[in-house]
């Protein structure tokens, strides 16, 4: 009998050694007579497990980990092909209370199919949102988004329905859906492991977008620091197309979208939808100024849908479930889940969906286990590097957008960065200006200029050079980038500069206010 | 290995790499990106030399070629080592020792960031977030990335480019 054995195929895996890890199960077991089947499936977004390799036995998958290629003899003397214990294993994998307590609706097929097998996509209800899509008219489809609740996944929390209603309400020759694939926010990779790991429901998503709107076009904006993403959804987009998922005439019907990948390079900039625009167009990355909203005038000036991974990925579980469905999850006004990702300083880092309302403290705590250096959490940056910092008393705060947002803090794509008690948090709040400075666009001044001063002001602070007086300044040299920058690059660096001075003032050689902390 | 990019084949073909790479898309100006990567893939650089002649093709002003490729932190308008090693700046690599294993790695190859080493087999350069935000610290070695570096994987990586 032939054993399945899957190696994830994600980025996360293929890092620390799981090319090799297959390899080496494949030479053991042509060693040892067993005859193997390698599936290279997606991973279940247990990043300190990886490489996470997977046995298929009566009773269910089996999980062993972290594998390094060195272990697979081992592994194979102790029986793990027939599910057998192992020092590296850790038992049936959907009873792990990491994966058994979220609510995996965009990341369902996490872990468990091959992310190019589109039989695979097939059983596991994928293009049912699609196949009903191509039956309703494009004011259906939008009404069935707007009625989910589905805000946008990128970080702004826009009403994804309204957004795809104006797209559907202006008359164009052409129209265009843009995906939003520059994750660069530090701590966040959900949009990777959509691409790399389920890269069908991607295409789903946007396809349904197109013919919602009526779009023909569709872009998707990757990142070149993402190359396994990128030569996925290549792969991906070219079974689609011959399977009649894409083009043409989609599945025998007079709807037609057609998709292409676009490669980013490496400015952070072009995560803001108008700068991507003027990058998908060959040029610079640089913001424009709103109005007109890209939903009239984008690509090329013509209306265009853009959307996060995540927001696109959420739209097939929501046609073939219904709005109603994916509603019941959430808190006020946030409706649905959110995959969040622990990332930095954290023992069990990774990929965990959970319905909005879920708190700091039970994802760093419960799922994290805590940092992975075993000190205490002293703060935790959300939302990205444009995210403020959060201090470890405040983990108690229910992960929702008006929630945060009333806390002077946002979530953002759902990245949590955890840092532990040897964080300097002066240097942290430098490098958010440096960052911003490097990364500007420098079509506005306070970006361009505000960022450099930022990071020199901060220095004098530092060294003690007029403390106060400089910090008044640092305050109100934040305001102004606050106030008049274009987009968030700017707008929003003062978050993690201005929380950490509050919270943490004493790194910038100043008495912690007890009381003041505490608010 | 992902193939992002296809090699060209240049025998027999115009003597600036960048026409051949220009006509394979089709001289559109919204490809300008594509196109740099492209040549860049190809030459290991994109060359001063090359920008009149994309310029000349698109249809577009020699400024504007040039104010692409300086604007994109990718494209390298000067020669670089064989290989580039890209070292993660970003908040979650910080979180786990990334400014410790780049002052490790600009004295172990003798380097700043942007610099090449002597023997120009290795460019260190900064990039900010591979998306390995939950194993690091993590680096990129030419389009390799890497996650959980510490200074005895980042030497043994070394190691193997020499």
């Amino acid at each position: 009998m032939t054993v399945k054995i899957y190696v994830p195929r994600d980025s996360a895996a293929l890092a620390v050694g799981a090319d090799d890890v297959a390899t080496a199960i494949a030479r053991e077991a042509k060693a040892r007579k067993i005859s193997v089947q390698i599936i290279r499936n997606s991973s279940r977004g247990m990043a300190w497990l990886e490489t996470f390799v997977e046995v298929e036995t009566p009773n269910g998958r089996v999980g062993y980990g972290p594998v390094a290629a060195n272990d697979v003899a081992g592994l194979f003397a102790a029986g793990f092909h027939e599910g057998k214990k192992h020092k590296l294993g850790h038992g049936p994998v959907e009873a792990l209370p990491y994966l058994k307590n979220q609510e995996r609706l965009t990341f369902a097929r996490a872990g468990i199919t091959d992310p190019l097998s589109i039989s695979d996509y097939l059983s596991h209800g994928g293009f049912e949102g699609l196949r009903k899509a191509l039956a309703m008219a494009g004011s259906a489809i939008v009404a069935e988004v707007t009625e989910s609740g589905l805000r946008g996944r990128g970080g702004a929390g826009f009403p994804t329905g309204i957004k795809w209603k104006t797209v559907h309400d202006t008359h164009a020759d052409q129209k265009y859906v843009c995906c939003n694939a520059d994750e660069g926010d530090s701590g966040t990779f959900a949009d990777r492991m959509v691409m790399e790991g389920d890269p069908f429901m991607l295409i789903e998503g946007m396809a349904i977008a197109g013919i919602a709107a009526g779009a023909t076009k569709g872009l998707v904006y990757i990142r070149s620091e993402y190359p396994y993403a990128i030569a996925t959804m290549n792969d991906a987009i070219a079974i689609a197309s011959r399977e009649g998922w894409l083009g043409q005439n989609i599945q025998g019907t007079d709807k037609s979208f057609n998709l292409e990948v676009r490669r980013g390079a490496g400015a952070y900039i072009c995560g803001e939808e108008t700068a991507m625009l003027d990058s998908l167009e060959g040029k610079r990355g640089m913001v424009r100024a709103k109005p007109p909203i890209p939903a009239l005038e984008g690509l090329f000036g013509k209306p265009t849908i853009i959307n996060n991974v995540l927001s696109f990925a959420a739209v097939p579980f929501i046609l073939a479930k219904g709005a109603a469905a994916y509603q019941t999850f959430g808190m006020g006004r946030s409706r649905g889940t959110l995959p969040f990702q622990l990332a930095g300083n954290i023992k069990q880092g990774g990929l965990v969906e959970k319905a909005f309302g879920v708190t700091l403290r039970t994802l760093i705590n419960e799922f994290g286990g805590g940092t992975f250096t075993g000190k205490k959490v002293r703060a935790v940056q959300v939302g990205g590097p444009l995210g403020s910092y959060v201090p470890a008393d405040q983990l108690d705060m229910p992960m929702d957008y008006e929630t945060f947002a009333a806390n002077g803090a946002m979530v953002g794509h759902g990245g949590l960065v955890v840092f532990d008690t040897s964080v300097d948090m002066a240097a942290q709040a430098r490098f958010a200006m440096e960052f911003c400075a490097i990364e500007s666009c420098g079509k506005c001044t306070p970006c361009r200029i505000g960022s450099t001063r930022g990071a020199e002001t901060i220095d004098k602070i530092v060294a003690g050079e007029n403390r106060e007086s400089n910090l008044v300044l640092l305050e109100d040299l934040c305001q102004t980038m606050t106030d008049g920058s274009l987009c968030a690059m700017g707008g929003l660096t003062p978050m993690p500069v201005m929380s950490a001075v509050k919270y943490f003032p004493e790194d910038f050689g100043m008495k912690k206010q007890k009381s003041k902390a505490a608010e | 290995m992902p193939k992002n990019t296809t090699i060209l084949d240049f025998r027999g073909k115009a003597a600036d790499p960048a026409t051949v790479v220009c006509e394979r898309h089709g001289n559109r100006p919204d490809a300008l990106l594509e196109i740099l990567h492209d040549l860049q893939h190809q030459v290991g650089h994109v060359p001063e030399t090359s920008l009149p002649v994309i310029a000349k093709a698109l249809n577009l002003s020699r400024a504007e070629v040039y104010g692409v490729a300086s604007f994109y932190h990718d494209f390298h308008l000067k020669p670089v080592g064989k290989h580039v090693i890209k070292i993660c700046r970003a908040e979650a690599c910080q979180a786990m020792g990334a400014r410790e294993l780049q002052a490790m790695a600009e004295k172990f190859l003798k380097v700043r960031l942007g610099e090449t080493t002597a023997d120009r087999r290795i460019t260190l350069e900064a990039t900010y977030c591979l998306g390995l935000c939950a194993s690091s610290p993590a680096i990129m070695v030419d389009e390799r990335p890497l996650a959980r570096i510490d200074a005895k994987a980042f030497k043994a990586v070394v190691a193997g480019l020499r």
